[in-house]
Formats: structure tokens, sequence, C-alpha cells
């Protein structure tokens, strides 16, 4: 299963990348503070700590032990933050505000630190002390220590605060990436859909532009600019196709007419009238052509797209399978069509009729008589198949892609009739539906087939990549 | 009958003109779409031959502005624009027929003929005949000095356009169009295989044949004269 399409989209993964950096280094942040404010403060605390025991040792060597509990005792009386106590080598209190000696626990240097009770009102408090110990001469011992239990419950509170605060920073990110990634798909749907109908031959559509001036209108703007740019050169590619139509038949139908004015003024089973006959021939035959050479650029300017209704390929190809039934027959080759379901395609039936049509004329002109050809339209996973396959020589592979071009004839069809255009039409048909024409061995013989994309109403889909080049252009 | 040529080609136009002339009907003629449609509009004409691209107003509109002042004559475009929404284009803005050049002049007289007869239908016809042969369109059954021939849809509505135009020329292109509505050429020429398996039926054993192949332009069906 694939992740829901929100979180495939760019800005939804920028937004990811974005928050992942950002919590990280919010976190940092936080800690180096912490770090700081509390190395800080300890300094701080042991400074104090270390003036203290300063004075209450110059005190013990000049006034001696007596000297020295009274200071204790006196310090002890202010109240304030300081602990004291003094014992003697058993660690047993002399004097202090602490009731006996705690536990304590070196943190480096002479530093240490340790919990100790405190009486609040009749409540007991453990508590956290940090300070020093110091030994006296005779024995004693002095530890000195000031209350950093306020400290400590602040760095409990931002250990257990980071973790929370990553998470909260994680969660609203997420969000806010969500309602990007919709906003940002919303005007991404709408130009995908704008260029899928541009690409379906509405040419006219342009994406819509809004005012606030940002990168989609930016691109948007650009890309209606470009598509400006291709109308107007397929309109400039219509109109030229136009004129040289125009500026070519005009004078062909001159030529053809005097032609015939010529053959009409004389008898036609003459030597003259027999040339004069050949020559309109042969003017029909240029005609004919020129006619194709027009309908492949047509198919292929796509300019007939708008044109397009759904068709039952059946239909197509009863009526095209009747058009040659006789000429088939005629040369002894058995024509069949494979029997098959309902297959609508979205296309120009003239010219899927036409395309089918060059296809089957191929198809008999080179099966040799005794010899079958077999049309079947096939509904596969990848679209609806339209199929022409013969028994005649086939197609070398090496020779299946140059076919599709343009006047090219095989040597061995040079002699036999035809335009050289035929199989390049039904390429350039393929091509304006978006179908595909496979050249296959038919072991022996060719097999034809015109995919048509699966799904006759393609609004609904996903955009269609344009299929691969079916023919290597020179 | 009464024709108007629009043609801005002259050359064409005159050897339209002389063909037609030739063939017993009375030409008008107008070198661009001004002058046909003042001439369309003035006189009244049993068909016109407009081609498409003309100077100033051009065929299509020539045609939409004479439909708009409800004149209902039949008109043909000439047109050296064949791609495949021109001819609808065409049709649409209120032609009956379409043709591109070059054409073949009695391809041109036959769809003029095919014209008229649509004009003017001769009475709901339910059985055609040329000669001994006797097409009933009710029954869609056919026969020859009175004994059946067997004939397959498709060449009963071969044989039976060929004779709703008996004694005119029928092109191949026609017989597509209207037989078998398709408005491409074949690269083979397998109307000619239709027409042989039609003849084969109709005329083999019979001493006076009445499908003729007429050279360079189609066929026609026509007793002896």
């Amino acid at each position: 299963m694939r992740a829901p399409r929100i979180f495939r989209t760019l800005a939804f993964r920028i937004v990811a990348v974005y928050l992942a950096i950002f919590a990280v280094s919010a976190a940092a942040i936080v800690a180096f503070t912490w770090w700081n404010t509390a190395r800080a403060l300890n300094a701080q605390t042991d400074q104090i700590v270390e003036a203290d025991i300063t004075g209450l040792s110059e005190r013990y060597d000049r006034f001696g032990l007596a000297g020295l509990t009274d200071a204790i005792v006196n310090r002890s009386s202010h109240g304030g933050a300081t602990l004291y106590i003094l014992a003697d080598s058993e660690k047993r209190p002399i004097a202090g505000n602490l009731d006996a000696w705690p536990e304590l626990a070196q943190i480096g240097g002479n530093l240490v630190e340790f919990d100790y009770e405190r009486r609040l009102g009749n409540r007991l408090e453990q508590r956290r002390a940090r300070g020093r110990d110091f030994d006296l001469t005779g024995g004693f011992e002095l530890l000195v220590a000031r209350d950093v239990a306020e400290r400590h419950e602040t760095e409990k509170l931002f250990t257990t605060m980071i973790p929370w605060s990553v998470l909260l920073i994680v969660v609203l990110g997420l969000v806010g990436g969500g309602l990007i990634s919709r906003k940002f798909l919303a005007r991404l749907d709408q130009i995908n859909r704008t260029s899928r109908e541009i690409m379906e031959g509405n040419l006219s559509r342009r994406l819509p532009v809004g005012h606030a001036g940002d990168e989609f209108d930016v691109l948007a703007l650009n890309l209606n600019r470009m598509l400006d740019r291709t109308e107007r050169l397929m309109r400039g590619m219509r109109e030229v196709t136009d004129s040289i139509a125009h500026d070519l038949r005009t004078p062909l139908n001159r030529l053809r007419n005097r032609l015939e004015g010529t053959l009409h003024s004389l008898d036609s089973h003459g030597a003259a009238g027999v040339q004069i006959e050949a020559a309109v021939e042969e003017t029909d035959r240029l005609m004919a052509t020129f006619n194709a050479l027009l309908l492949i650029a047509e198919a292929e300017a796509g300019v007939a797209r708008e044109a397009m209704t759904p068709v039952d390929l059946r239909g197509i190809v009863e009526g095209v399978v009747e058009l040659y039934a006789p000429l088939a027959d005629e040369k002894g080759v058995s024509l069949s069509a494979a029997p098959s379901g309902q297959a609508i395609v979205n296309c120009i039936g003239s010219l899927v009729s036409q395309a089918l049509a060059n296809l089957l004329d191929n198809a008999i002109k080179y099966t040799p008589a005794g010899g079958g050809v077999n049309i079947s339209v096939e509904d596969t996973p990848s679209g609806i198949a339209l199929c022409v396959a013969d028994t005649g020589p086939g197609i070398a592979s090496e020779d299946r892609n140059r076919v599709l071009e343009r006047f090219v004839r095989l040597e061995a069809s040079r002699h036999s009739p035809g335009t050289g255009l035929g199989l390049s039409l039904v390429a350039a048909v393929a091509r304006l539906h978006d179908a595909k024409l496979e050249l296959e061995d038919n072991g022996p013989g060719l097999k034809a087939t015109l995919l048509f994309p699966a799904g006759a109403n393609r609004r609904s889909s996903v955009p269609q990549i344009a299929p691969q080049k079916m023919a290597v252009r020179s | 009958m009464r024709m108007l040529v629009v043609e801005d080609d002259l050359e064409a136009q005159r050897y339209l003109v002389n063909g037609l002339k030739e063939a017993g009907h009375v030409v008008d003629d107008a070198a661009d779409g001004e002058v046909g449609l003042t001439l369309a509009l003035s006189r009244a004409y049993d068909v016109a031959i407009v081609d498409r691209m003309l100077p100033g107003i051009d065929g299509l509109r020539l045609v939409e502005e004479i439909r708009e002042h409800g004149n209902t004559m039949p008109v043909l475009f000439l047109s050296a624009l064949s791609e495949v929404d021109d001819r609808v284009k065409g049709l649409k803005a209120g032609g009956d027929d379409y043709l591109t050049k070059p054409y073949a002049f009695v391809e041109l007289l036959a769809r003029i003929d095919a014209l008229m007869r649509r004009r003017h239908p001769a009475s709901v016809k339910t059985q055609l005949q040329v000669g001994d042969l006797e097409l009933n369109l009710l029954t869609r059954t056919a026969n020859r000095n009175g004994s059946a021939i067997d004939l397959q849809p498709r060449e009963f509505r071969l044989l039976e356009y060929l004779m709703r135009h008996a004694g005119q020329v029928v092109t191949r292109t026609m017989l597509l169009e209207s037989v078998w509505e398709y408005h491409f050429d074949p690269q083979t020429n397998v109307i000619d295989v239709h027409i042989s398996r039609l003849r084969a039926k109709i005329d083999k054993g019979f001493e006076s044949p009445l499908l003729h192949t007429v050279r360079g332009a189609g066929y026609m069906i026509r007793a002896r004269a």
C-alpha cells in the first residue's frame, strides 16, 4: 500500500525535513542554555562555599575548636541556605545545622553533593545540597554546603520538558505541513487538470493566474505564455498546410482539367489518348500521395483531437472487413475476424477506419494465395488492442521501425502499387490517439497491433504519459 | 438548368463554366464572394458551385449568408482543403456536398445530378427498374428477367445506388462515400472487386450487360438503348 497522497507531496517532505532540523536545533539550544546556566550557578555556589570554608579554617587556626564551633553555631542560626556540620574523626557531629554526617557523593575536585532531610513545619523534605568537606588538623572534618534543591528541581524539569517540547514541535509542525501541502496540492491539481485538458486537444485552455504574484502564479504565467506560443505555432502550421494544400491543389486541378479536356477532344483509343489517360492517372496518384501526407501532418499536429467521440471498434472492424472481404477472396486469402466483446474507444472513427483499411490492405497485398489474415479486437489490461495478423513474408525485425517512416518501401515490395505512406499514416493515427503501434512476428507473417490506452474516458484517470515513440524519425 | 459558379481561379472557372455549358446548363459566374452573394440572392438558381477559399467573403460565409436569407438551393463546395473537419465545416455551414480539388469533371457532373435528384425526388419509389432488372425496395429483393438474384445487403445498397443513378456516371469515390460511408481512398481499388462480383450476379448469363465501366471515370448502369 502506498502512503496517502498528501505525504508524498514535495511540500510535506520539505516541511518534515525542516521540522526534524528545527526540533533537533531547538532541543540543542535549550540544552546548551541550561548547561551554561547550571555551570554558572554551580560556580557561584562553589565560590560562596570556598569563601566560607577559608574563613572557618582561618578561625580554627587562630581560636581552636571552640572558636570554630562558636562561629558555626553563630552562622547556622542565621538561617540562610548554607549548611554546616563539624564532626570528629568518627564522623560524629559536634556542631552545625545538620543532624548527622551525610552520605557524600564526590563530583570532582573536592566537591561533593549529598541528600539531606529538612524539617519544614512538621513535614520532612528530602533536599539536595552541594558543597565541600575539609579536613582540619586534629582529625576533625568540616562540611560546608549550600542547598541546591531548586536548581536540582529545575534540572529535572528541563530533562522531562525537552522531549515533550520536541514532541509538541513535531506534532504542530506536521499539522502545519499538512495544511500547507493541501494548499500546495490544490494548486498543483488545478495545473494538472488544465494541462490534461490541453493535452487532450483543448489548446485554448489556460491556467488560472492568481494576484499574489507567488511562484505558482509565475509558473502559471510562464506556462500560459508557452501555451500561447504553442497555439500560435499550431495555428501557423495549420495555415501553412492549408495554403500548401491550396497552392498545390489548384495547379494540379488545372493540370488534370486540361488533360481531361484534351482527352475529351481526342480519340481516347489512339496513342495520344492512351498517353493522356496515363497522365491523368499519374495526376491522381500524385494527389493520393499528397493527401496522405497532409493527413499525416494533420494527425501529427493533433488538431483533430476535439473531434474524438466514443466509437465501438467492432463496428469499424465489421465495416472494413466487409469492404475488403471480396478482395481477399479474389486473392485466395482467407479473411477472418475473431469475435469480440464491446470495445469502446475514444477516437476519430473515420481515421481509425482508414488506418485499419491500410493495415488490411497491406496484409492482403503481401499474403500469398492460400494464406490467411485475421483481425481481432481484444480488451487487454494495458488497453484495447486492434490486431491484424497475416501469414505473409512478414517484416524483418531490423526493418520494423523503418517501415513506419514516410516513403520507406522495402525492396521486396517496391514493385507493388502504393505510396509508401500507408504505414506512416497508421503510425500518425496511432499517435493522434495516444495509441501504440506494434509490429511483431506472427511466425510466419506480420502481426500489427494498435493498442489504444485503457479507459475510453481519460479525463478521470492519472495523467497520461505520452506513449513511447514508435517510429524512429530521420 | 441554371447554375451559379463562384470560383476565383479564373482558369478553373473557365473550364468549369465551359464544361457545364457543354453539358447543356445555363451558367452564371462570379470571381469573388461579394459578386457571388449578390447573384445568389438576386436570381434563382437550381444549384450553386462554390469554392471555399474566395477573396472578400469566403465560401463558408457566402453559403451561411444565403442560408440566412432563407435560400435553400443545393450548394456544392469545391475545395483545395480536405482535412477531416474541413468537410464537416463545409457541410455544417449549409453545403450539400463537398468535392476536393482536383476533381474529375465527370465526378462533379455526377454529384450535381445526384443533388438535383435529391431536390426533386421523383415520387417515393418502391421499385427501381433498368431494362429487365428489377429491384424491389420494400422486400429488398432483385430479379432479372423473372429469375431472382441473391444479393448480400451491401450488394443490394450498391445496386440500389447505381439504379437510382441509372444512365449517369457514378464514380468510385461516390460509391465509397454513399454505399460504405468512407471518405478516404483505399490504396487498392476494392470497389472494382465489389462491382465485378455484382456484375457476375446481375449480368452473367444474359446477352446484354447492364453494368458498364466508364474508362477513367467510374461505372454506369443502363439498359441498351
